[in-house]
């Protein structure tokens, strides 16, 4: 299938991927440094005949994609993290009422107003559990300025298999990189679109939220003669409120297991330059995600020319984590570097799935990138 | 022959979580026989509502209908209208939902203009929790965050929503359905954003501890305090001091709607106008 090139920016890409992924909508408010996403939809979407709306706050941008998101849309919003954590509440409306959506987070440093032009990775823990209660959160972290694009286009369709949000990360390296990307043509990304599943019977036969117990709600548009009801509260196969004890069980139980039981479907990591990994002594595993696996790259590279075998480990989907993969990945390879833009956001997961705790970190929180020659340096410095 | 009301209630929803004698049924009822004036179909309306006893509401009837987060029933409903502006969007909320956690959005609503039809259920207390002061709980009346007196200043949601730009606003009564129904009826009509705030009683929550322990004394002291938009006007600024005026309190019918603004901008992006300017608007700032 072809490609194009373009040239452009991470958090352009984002929104040219929206519309070309078939968005009809957009919601948000403006946030350093997302910000360009709304810039650049707010023209898109008219051209097309959709509608892209500045609101009065975080809270509102997401409300708004939710309800066009209930009435059948395609729907976006875009943020940073303090417009997460304003979103949150809402984002937890969507899980449990099942409303697809794709909310993308270009983070900056934090917490609270943090470093707003600045780089950071720290809201990967916040990305798998925005709201209170119990859900399984689907995050997918764009690695360059293709993924910007391409990783958008997933997170559409599988915010419509699924029923759910979906959290794009990218961070203030990438959402604000200008460069030449290759990225799909929008045939291929038509070509690849699959909507949400409806039902197609009589009305008295449809019940929304009566699905296998690994399967997401089918939600049929409003207006097309098919009168259910949306609430964040416990609710039963029509979507009307219930405190029933086997109802709200079930419910909250196939939250979780929807994603679990799919994850398949879900999972996405870049191995690089891993192949010649034989879990020899010496070896080492760089496990590091978003911008920060660009620097990873090239430091590998360095590394291979000091004669140091090391390799990448990129998770894409990072929520659910690929704790499979990474118990095999570190079960080989002895030298495990985690390099990220936070304090050990991730590495905790990669001990949960790994059962390590011997893992070397690299961390940096002051709004800078890390560089390939810290990574390099603490290589040779810790292994 | 009677109303046939089962109609548009999903009656196996009945009875409702509301308390005997509220007046949040009254308002469903005359909602409903609002609707059915207007000849509308149950596929072409959506009812949003918010948290509180007033939240139940979307529940009750046969529309597509969606129980919201607290407070944000407009910016839902924003996006529902925006999404299919030829549909009609209802949202229902109580005092506290709408002027207090969702002040903001009821005042962006009202600014923008957009064609959404919004009824309070403006009964003085938050009902639901159990009696804690709302924006609109006269002040020096007993609530349980305020025992020893209510101290904060009351809210006049009309007067808001004038200020914001809402291009109708009204008021009715419990006690007054038949004009609760014509209000609502040209609320719904109304192309733009309308504000109908119904005054109800909760004699269990606001009624028991500020001498109104049932349904009829908390109406007959709502009575009391209500006068007609008409008469309201001819009263002194000391006469209107305690008093509330109903029916229509602002009509604007040539306020320009935002879904049909925002069908200017998709012009202006298929290039079929030219883009807006300050010249497009008598009123600029």
């Amino acid at each position: 299938m072809g490609t194009r090139e373009v040239i452009s920016t991470g958090n352009e890409l984002s929104a040219i991927a929206a519309v070309d992924a078939g968005c009809m909508f957009f919601g948000g408010y403006p946030l350093t440094p997302s910000s360009e996403i709304m810039h650049v939809i707010s023209d898109l979407l008219p051209a097309k005949g959709g509608t892209a709306i500045q609101m009065e706050d975080e809270i509102a941008g997401i409300c708004t994609v939710i309800g066009a998101a209930m009435s059948g849309k395609r729907a976006l919003t875009a943020t940073s993290g303090p417009g997460m954590s304003l979103k949150a509440e809402n984002l937890g409306l969507a899980q449990m009422a099942e409303v697809p959506l794709v909310c993308v987070n270009v983070m900056r440093g934090g917490p609270s107003t943090g470093l707003p032009t600045r780089v950071s990775q720290g809201d990967i823990k916040q990305a798998s559990n925005p709201s209170h209660g119990d859900y399984r959160s689907i995050t997918l972290c764009a690695g360059n300025l293709e993924e910007c694009y391409t990783e958008t286009v997933r997170a559409f369709n599988l915010a419509d298999r699924f029923m759910q949000p979906v959290i794009v990360l990218l961070d203030e390296t990438i959402g604000h990189m200008h460069g030449k990307a290759m990225i799909p043509t929008i045939e291929e990304v038509e070509a690849g679109i699959v909507p949400r599943k409806t039902f197609d019977g009589p009305a008295d036969e449809y019940h929304p939220y009566e699905c296998e117990a690994t399967e997401p709600a089918v939600l049929n548009p409003m207006f097309e003669g098919y009168r259910y009801h949306y609430t964040g509260l416990h609710h039963d196969k029509n979507g009307f409120p219930t405190e029933e004890i086997e109802t709200c069980r079930k419910l909250i139980q196939r939250l979780e297991d929807k994603v679990m039981a799919h994850q398949d479907e879900l999972e996405l990591n870049e191995e690089f330059m891993c192949d010649d990994l034989t879990g020899e002594e010496g070896e080492v595993l760089i496990i590091a995600y978003g911008s920060v696996s660009l620097a990873a790259k090239e430091a590998i590279r360095h590394l291979r020319d000091d004669g140091i075998k090391a390799g990448l480990f990129r998770p894409i989907t990072i929520w659910p984590s690929p704790a499979k993969k990474i118990k095999e990945m570190t079960d080989k390879i002895k030298n495990v570097l985690v390099v990220e833009l936070n304090i050990r956001q991730y590495t905790d997961e990669i001990e949960r799935a790994s059962g390590r705790l011997d893992l070397e970190g690299l961390y940096k929180v002051n709004g800078r990138a890390i560089s390939p020659y810290e990574i390099v340096n603490k290589v040779k410095e810790v292994f | 022959m009677a109303f046939n009301y089962d109609q548009y209630l999903r009656t196996e929803k009945m009875p409702t979580l509301w308390c005997w004698g509220c007046g949040d049924g009254v308002i469903l009822k005359a909602f409903i026989r609002a609707v059915d004036k207007l000849g509308i179909d149950k596929d072409d309306m959506c009812v949003v509502s918010g948290i509180g006893c007033s939240g139940r509401f979307s529940s009750y009837v046969d529309f597509n209908t969606v129980h919201t987060t607290h407070g944000r029933t407009i910016a839902y409903a924003t996006g529902i209208k925006l999404a299919n502006p030829d549909k009609h969007v209802v949202c229902v909320a109580g005092d506290g939902d709408a002027l207090a956690i969702g002040g903001n959005h009821t005042i962006h609503g009202c600014r923008r203009n957009i064609d959404i039809t919004m009824i309070i259920i403006q009964n003085f207390i938050y009902g639901l929790t159990n009696s804690q002061t709302s924006p609109t709980t006269p002040k020096g009346m007993w609530t349980v965050s305020q025992k020893a007196g209510n101290i904060d200043p009351t809210f006049d949601g009309c007067k808001l929503a004038i200020a914001a730009g809402a291009s109708f606003v009204g008021r009715e009564n419990v006690t007054q359905p038949r004009k609760l129904e014509k209000l609502i009826g040209q609320a719904i009509q109304h192309k733009g954003f309308s504000y109908v705030e119904a005054l109800s009683n909760c004699h269990i929550n606001l009624g028991r501890k500020n001498k109104m322990n049932s349904a009829m004394a908390n109406l007959d002291w709502i009575d009391s305090i209500t006068v007609s938009k008409k008469k309201y006007d001819t009263l002194s600024e000391e006469e209107q001091l305690n008093l509330l005026p109903t029916g229509i309190i602002k009509q604007d019918k040539d306020a320009d709607e935002y879904c049909d603004m925002y069908a200017e901008i998709i012009k202006v992006h298929k290039g079929e106008r030219k883009k807006i300017t300050q010249d497009d608007f008598e009123k600029k700032i």
